[in-house]
């Protein structure tokens, strides 16, 4: 388990005892999920998203132990602290899932994501697009005469902002992959 | 021990190596391989039902009664979506059982296949898990992880999907593993540190309650046993929803009745003005908190209970101790025998002068009445002939259901079977079939409304061709009641579709099934009419004519807290207030 990158600590109590429970104030947080690779254990928890009414701002999965059949799903939800130990206490109970981790509260976490973003155009915008792309970091994964693909990862928020830059230029199609996320340190 | 065997076979070799002796069931093309298998063998019974729907609640009146996880087979399709209501209050309940469907055979899944549906679609959000087996070789760990899950941790339904050509097939059996192999196991012992504060809180608190639920029943036997003796030790008074009745019995000394929008008015004033509130295995139901804002505002609260999601979902709590409720009452008793043995007597005796001043307002006395006969007398005298015998009662769902909660008393667990969560019309009477299975010799009521029990009573057949003597108790006031007294109360009595013309002539209808038909009208007759409806040997449909318009009290209207309860007509004008109204 360790080899997945998990962090390990209880979460019986959870954060209970820490934060004022009943709290009107909406928060956002990175959940890990580590669940067995079967059929339908996607639509177990996107389903319980959607039937209890909780956020899903991003979804990513898959699997992480090809050996154990684990997938890993990464679900970045919103909603005041009642409903966040709601959602881990309710994802706790589907009987594949096997970890749950708010790796918003357990301590220091990465996380990142990918996009592809297809920018057509010529002249002064293909050059400023090719520009900015080199500032952030973005690599060409596709061109013509007239546009080209960029791969990026980053945080959720400097991918938007490369989008934001590139929506003048002549961003035509983006596709994302949603955050994955890990507890940053040894265990 | 392994063998190799059709998946059919395997299904009710499982069964019978789960300790299952009944099934209840209806065949269909896609189970057909697996009634051949029932078809012979002794082991296990099959009772035949009348709608799918039936053989599900019957499957939960014997595992509520039993403790044992309920069994039903049914076929794909209408089968399977027959089942579904059964499963959601299965599920609301948290009842174990587990229901296996046929499926159209795995290469014609996807193709819109005769009787084919998406039942583990259709399920996924009403079991606690289901499954769809591809793989005969599968089958067998599936059955058995299938009863695991029902009955470990917080009970619930489970759902396994065979199809056909996985129950032809041949592959290997093997019998359950021995110990728990499994890595579902939820923590059963309660943490320490959190059950010594209960403790110390227990030895100083003024005014406790016991405010106990379904979990209790669920723990098992163990469990009321222990909650008896904590409660007698501590003498604070107990109350318990309507999923708990019977754990403490109804006799007991510390017994403050039913809780809740239909509760005693002693338990509630006792919740809303208690300082520590022991709740355990209740779920905080919003028929019990009333208005969130204003429950119980001065109390320190403790919750036991198995399911971490439970505890701070409505209403926050000071002491969260999860684990198993014999577990942790088993802890409890020893830390506080540890610690000598101390209440705070002097407290305590003013609490419960307090609570003999709330009993006075004797909430559930009623206008009697020489001419009908009113539904509370019928539960009263119901309660008069039967409490003395070894009795089961199941509910439908409504005012009948609250009166018979409210003047029956339950002296023991599992004695009592009702739909609390879903509330499900046409629940009781297949319910009650189930009771009588696991108990021939006891005398199982249901005690219905008419409306209700019409929802389900092509089961009549089931318990007429296999002898089971259920007798069917209906307090027949020719109303959807509870339904009525709502639009009374906040629809302007505009009684809108809540009554039932065309009513079936009851004893007619008993004859018609080859089963016996009383009808009584008269208080004077009720007494011998019960007895009559006793000493029948076989079922019975008992139509007891009652007011037509009675109010069911005490009550908390929507939106208000406990200590707002209507106790009778002259106090309901206008209690509903607009913010109520949009609440259920
Ligand atoms: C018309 C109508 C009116 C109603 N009016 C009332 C009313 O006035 N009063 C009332 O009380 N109810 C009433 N109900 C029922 C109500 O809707 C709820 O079903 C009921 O209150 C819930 O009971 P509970 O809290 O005991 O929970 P249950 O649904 O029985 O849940 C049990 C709880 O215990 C936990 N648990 C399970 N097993 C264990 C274990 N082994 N150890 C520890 N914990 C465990 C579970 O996780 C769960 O949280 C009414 C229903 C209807 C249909
Ligand atoms: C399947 C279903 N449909 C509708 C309801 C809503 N409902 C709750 S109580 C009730 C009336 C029940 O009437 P009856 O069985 O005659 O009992 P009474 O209240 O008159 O005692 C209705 C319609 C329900 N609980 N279940």
């Amino acid at each position: 388990m360790n080899a997945l990158q998990i962090k390990k600590g209880s979460t019986k109590h959870s954060a209970y005892n820490l934060r004022p429970q009943f709290s009107d104030v909406q928060e956002t947080h990175t959940l890990a999920v580590l669940v067995d690779n079967e059929a339908g254990v996607l639509a177990r928890v996107i389903g319980l998203f959607s039937g209890r009414g909780y956020n899903i701002d991003s979804l990513t999965v898959a699997e992480v132990d090809h050996t154990g059949h684990l997938s890993r799903i990464t679900v970045v939800t919103r909603g005041t602290p009642q409903v966040i130990e709601q959602i881990k206490a309710q994802l706790g109970r589907i009987i594949p899932v096997h970890e749950v981790h708010d790796l918003t509260t357990e301590g220091p976490s990465v996380e990142r994501e990918l996009a592809l973003l297809k920018v057509s155009g010529d002249g002064d915008k293909r050059v400023e697009a090719l520009r900015l792309a080199d500032i952030f970091r973005a690599n060409v994964v596709d061109s013509t005469l007239s546009s080209f693909v960029f791969e990026i990862t980053g945080t959720p928020e400097k991918i938007d902002a490369f989008a934001d830059l590139m929506r003048p230029l002549g961003l035509v199609e983006m596709a994302r992959t949603g955050v994955a996320a890990l507890a940053r340190g040894i265990a | 021990m392994t063998r190799q065997m059709t998946g059919a076979k395997m299904v009710v070799q499982a069964l019978r190596d789960q300790g299952v002796d009944t099934v209840f069931g209806y065949p269909g093309g896609a189970v057909l391989p697996i009634y051949d298998e029932i078809f012979q063998q002794n082991d296990i019974r099959h009772i035949l039902v009348r709608h799918e729907q039936g053989a599900v609640h019957a499957a939960e009146g014997y595992a509520r009664s039993t403790g044992k996880p309920g069994v039903a087979l049914v076929t794909s399709g209408p089968g399977a979506t027959n089942a579904v209501t059964g499963l959601t209050d299965a599920l609301l309940d948290s009842i174990p059982i587990v229901v296996l469907s046929g499926q159209v055979p795995t290469f014609m899944i996807g193709t819109d296949g005769f009787q084919e549906a998406d039942t583990v679609g259709i399920t996924r959000p009403c079991t606690k898990h289901n499954w769809l087996v591809k793989d005969t070789n599968a089958l067998p760990g599936i059955l058995h992880q299938a009863f695991h899950v029902a009955k470990t941790g917080r009970p619930g339904p489970v759902l396994i999907d065979i199809p056909k050509d996985v129950q032809f097939a041949s592959g290997t059996y093997a019998a359950p593993p021995k110990g728990s192999t499994y890595r579902y196991n939820p923590q059963v012992k309660g943490d320490m540190e959190e059950i010594t504060e209960l403790v110390a809180a227990l030895e100083t608190a003024k005014r406790p309650v016991f405010y106990t639920g379904g979990g209790v029943i669920n723990s098992g036997p163990a469990a009321s046993q222990l909650l008896r003796e904590l409660v007698e030790a501590t003498g604070a008074p107990i109350t318990s929803t309507l999923m708990g009745l019977g754990a403490y019995p109804a006799s007991g000394k510390n017994w403050l009745g039913m809780l809740g929008m239909h509760g005693l008015y002693e338990a509630n004033m006792a919740m809303h003005d208690c300082d520590l509130m022991i709740n355990i295995g209740a779920r905080f139901d919003d028929r019990i908190t009333g208005r969130i804002d204003a429950f119980s505002p001065n109390s320190k609260k403790a919750h036991i209970d198995i399911d971490p999601s439970s505890i701070n979902k409505v209403i926050p709590v000071d002491i969260p101790i999860v684990g198993d409720v014999a577990h942790v009452l088993e802890d409890i008793l020893k830390v506080w025998k540890a610690r000598g043995r101390k209440t705070n007597r002097e407290a305590l005796s003013k609490w419960w002068a307090k609570i003999e001043e709330w009993k006075k307002v004797d909430c559930l006395s009623y206008k009697r009445s020489e001419g009908t006969i009113k539904p509370q007398y019928a539960m009263e005298r119901l309660e008069a002939l039967t409490k003395d015998r070894d009795r089961y009662i199941t509910t439908e769902v409504g005012q009948h259901q609250m009166w018979a909660a409210q003047y029956l008393g339950f002296e023991a667990p599992n004695r009592w079977m009702t739909s609390g969560g879903l509330g499900t019309m046409g629940y009781g009477f297949p319910a009650s079939i189930g009771v009588q299975m696991a108990h021939p010799d006891a005398l199982v009521i249901n005690v219905a409304g008419e409306a209700s029990w019409l929802m389900n009573m092509q089961e009549m057949g089931t318990a007429v061709q296999f002898r089971l003597p259920v007798k069917q108790f209906i307090l027949n006031n020719e109303r959807l009641g509870m339904v009525r007294q709502w639009q009374e109360l906040l629809h302007g009595e505009r009684y809108s579709h809540s009554w039932s013309e065309a009513l079936p002539d009851f004893v007619k209808l008993a004859e018609a099934f080859g089963a016996k038909g009383i009808l009584c009208k008269d208080p004077a007759d009720l007494d011998d009419a019960i007895m009559e409806m006793i000493n029948h040997d076989g079922p019975v449909i008992f139509d007891c004519l009652v007011e037509k318009h009675e109010n069911c009290f005490p009550m908390i209207p929507s939106g208000e807290p406990h200590n707002k309860m209507l106790l009778g007509d002259a106090s309901t004008k206008d209690a509903i207030k607009e913010g109520g109204a949009v609440l259920v």
